[in-house]
């Protein structure tokens, strides 16, 4: 018997806490399947941030660094300039890369800052309570907008992808989903390209991950991965939005 | 050895240098920015990095991961930027990691001005940021103390794994003096076990982290660092006395003050009144050592700062209410004048009667 | 022949997986396991051919999928 599938090494075997149905399981152990499959666990260096996730040092068992909100971009630049030749990334949510951290993202990847985040984009604050996030849908009801999100008062929602791949120092930027296999396939080959071309030397990374959070929308497990496919990827469309010019050989 | 002029924003650069720092994330502010454009020259010129950050808040989460991945990592600023470096700091602090953190003190509150000042005192010493936590905090008062003082800040800062604050104003930022170098020796950075550099299969995991979720650890965390930081008020108190011997009325002034206030001295003395200085050089831990001694035999105190009112709170609880406590300070960017601060001596020296 | 396994103590009763085995065979067993949840499980195991579908859609890592290895010749 030869087996298909199995925990990856990277990944600790611990019961993980999230939600029943919520995605970061599934998005954390595909950077885990990556790291094996590059074998670049001894070079790689993760960043977590503050939200749901905050934890993520628990299940991934390389080195590991936490960092305050928002600023795991600036932390994994400190990060970088001092060990240029790790493998650096950032694991954060909407409060931490799309409101908090914006500064800080932002700049990381107009440097061209040689790091790759991951986002997770669930169009919510699940930790704190389901707050609005600067990504929650226009009609989203929220525990802060519980007659659902008006144009008039907090705007629309943020598209980041979008927003940084107008800055030269991105080299690769794309947005995947994990609503089915099919996607969760394609977002773990973004997530291989994202950290193959940073170990390449060309420049800032980032992988949007459209995930679900059935807890804070109210949904049921698989509701939530209906709703995400029905309302999420018509304002946020998958998609390579920046791709370096080279394409990496694997 | 040859003695080289140099400015003091330059001389925190160079003595940051010769310390073997190699890693600098700052914004501009004044009146420090000499100091980044210094290292902006001088960090290529030694293999390091001078990078400029897009806020001072990202400044200091820049300094967490450097210092975390082990390497002697600088920054500095003003009143306005370390108020944005608070968070960072706790979090500096919090998950034990060295540092040197440079205030070049101006007039406040809020936006305030460019000018010299000491405000920033309570700030550094009675922590800015959240949480029980010190920061290790030294005043030099002249440039040569400045290089001597950023050696023992890095040192300090990795023996105990603690952020160093370095207090300086605007005067000592600009002022020009003759300095001594030492020989140029490339300080290697000590090793550090516990930095986050990848993990070697089936070695230890490394985590830099400040979040202790669990009450008890948490507690158990914090007991920890209260250790450390009752061994590091045990040990490293620094201070300097100046014609403290009888001296009835004793003078505290660190910084710039300290020496407008030697001159002071100077004065009283010529006049026949007992007249003495206590300089605190680290301000946190506060040299109660010196305090211990001199509350016995002396008869009055006088905190002269240049702020409202700061220094002289942790004067008054060194002298544990034995004498009476005063207070002489100019702020915004007035410099207390030594004819002044003579003339308020001597009032204090008649028992209040001019 | 596929051989599919589930960590019981570990499946939070998402049903995720129930939603994407080609074959339908995945179903919440009737008894809940130590965290109160109805574990997913397959009645029917000698029909699954070991698409590990389930497997990757699974936030917890509940499943382990084999294979016999195929023999050339």
């Amino acid at each position: 018997m030869k087996k298909i599938f199995t925990r990856p090494e990277s990944l600790n075997d611990i019961p993980f806490h999230y939600c029943p149905g919520c995605t970061h399981g599934i998005a954390h152990r595909l950077v885990a399947e990556v790291i094996d499959e590059m074998d670049i666990y001894e070079r790689a260096l993760g960043i977590a941030p503050v939200g749901c996730s905050v934890f993520i040092f628990n299940y991934l068992n390389i080195d590991m660094y936490q960092a305050a909100h928002g600023r795991a971009p600036a932390v994994g630049t400190g990060v970088k300039r001092v060990l240029p030749d790790r493998l650096v990334f950032t694991y954060q949510g909407d409060g931490d890369a799309a409101a908090i951290g914006t500064g800080e993202l932002v700049h990381a990847a107009a440097r061209g800052e040689k790091i790759t985040v991951i986002f997770i984009n669930n169009a919510i604050y699940a930790m704190t309570g389901g707050q609005m996030a600067p990504t929650t849908l226009l009609g989203q009801k929220t525990t802060t907008t519980p007659y659902g999100r008006d144009k008039d008062v907090n705007g629309l929602p943020v598209k980041v992808c979008e927003m940084l791949a107008p800055l030269d120092g991105t080299a690769y930027l794309a947005r995947v989903s994990l609503h089915n296999p099919k996607h969760i396939a394609m977002a773990k080959k973004a997530i291989r390209k994202a950290f193959d071309v940073q170990m390449r030397g060309d420049g800032f990374t980032l992988v949007e991950i459209l995930s679900a959070c059935p807890t804070n929308w109210g949904l049921s497990p698989l509701e939530a991965l209906k709703w995400l496919e029905e309302n999420m990827i018509s304002y946020y469309p998958l998609g390579e939005y920046k791709t370096p010019a080279e394409e990496v050989q694997l | 050895m040859a003695k080289v002029l140099m400015k003091g924003n330059e001389a925190l650069g160079e003595g940051a240098v010769r310390a073997g720092c190699r890693y600098f994330f700052g914004y501009p502010i004044t009146p420090q920015s000499e100091l980044p454009h210094y290292l902006a020259k001088r960090m290529p010129q030694v293999g390091g990095v001078y990078l400029q950050s897009e806020s001072e808040t990202a400044a200091a989460n820049m300094v967490y991961g450097a210092a975390g991945a082990g390497a002697r990592v600088m920054t500095s600023s003003s009143g306005p930027g370390i108020t944005l470096m608070q968070e960072g700091l706790s979090y500096l602090a919090g998950a034990e990691l060295p540092c040197v953190v440079v205030n070049m003190i101006r007039g406040g509150p809020g936006l305030g001005n460019i000018a010299p000042a000491q405000s920033d005192y309570l700030q550094a010493v009675k922590g800015g940021g959240h949480g029980d936590y010190r920061l290790i905090v030294l005043a030099p008062a002249s440039v040569q103390e400045i290089i001597d003082l950023m050696q023992d800040a890095f040192d300090l800062a990795d023996k105990y794994r603690n952020p160093v604050m370095l207090l300086a104003d605007g005067i000592l930022g600009q002022m020009m003096e003759p300095v001594e170098l030492s020989e140029e020796v490339l300080v290697q950075a000590p090793e550090k076990a516990w930095a986050a550099t990848g993990r070697k299969k089936g070695g230890p995991r490394r985590l830099i982290n400040s979040l202790y979720i669990v009450p008890e650890e948490c507690e158990k965390h914090n007991i920890e660092l209260a250790q450390k930081y009752a061994v590091i008020a045990k040990e490293e108190q620094r201070w300097e006395e100046y014609q403290l011997d009888n001296a009835k009325l004793v003078i505290v002034a660190f910084g710039t003050c300290a020496r407008i206030c030697k001159a002071v001295v100077d004065r009283a003395r010529q006049e026949g009144l007992a007249v003495g200085l206590i300089r605190p050089i680290s301000v946190w831990p506060f040299p109660n050592d010196v305090f211990a001694r001199v509350r016995e035999t002396a008869e009055q105190f006088l905190s002269v700062e240049m702020n409202m009112g700061q220094m002289v709170e942790d004067v008054r609880l060194a002298v544990e209410g034995r004498k009476p406590v005063h207070f002489y300070g100019r702020v915004g960017g007035m410099i207390p004048v030594a004819r002044d601060v003579l003339a308020e001596v001597k009032k204090l020296y008649n028992g209040g009667a001019v | 022949m596929a051989q599919i396994t589930f960590r019981e103590d570990r499946c939070k009763g998402c049903k995720l997986c129930t939603a994407v085995c080609p074959k339908q065979l995945i179903k919440m067993a009737g008894h809940i396991n130590v965290m109160g949840f109805h574990p997913a499980t397959v009645e029917e195991p000698e029909k699954c051919t070991g698409c590990a579908l389930c497997a990757r859609m699974c936030p917890d890592l509940v499943i382990e999928v084999a294979k016999e290895e195929k023999k050339v010749g």
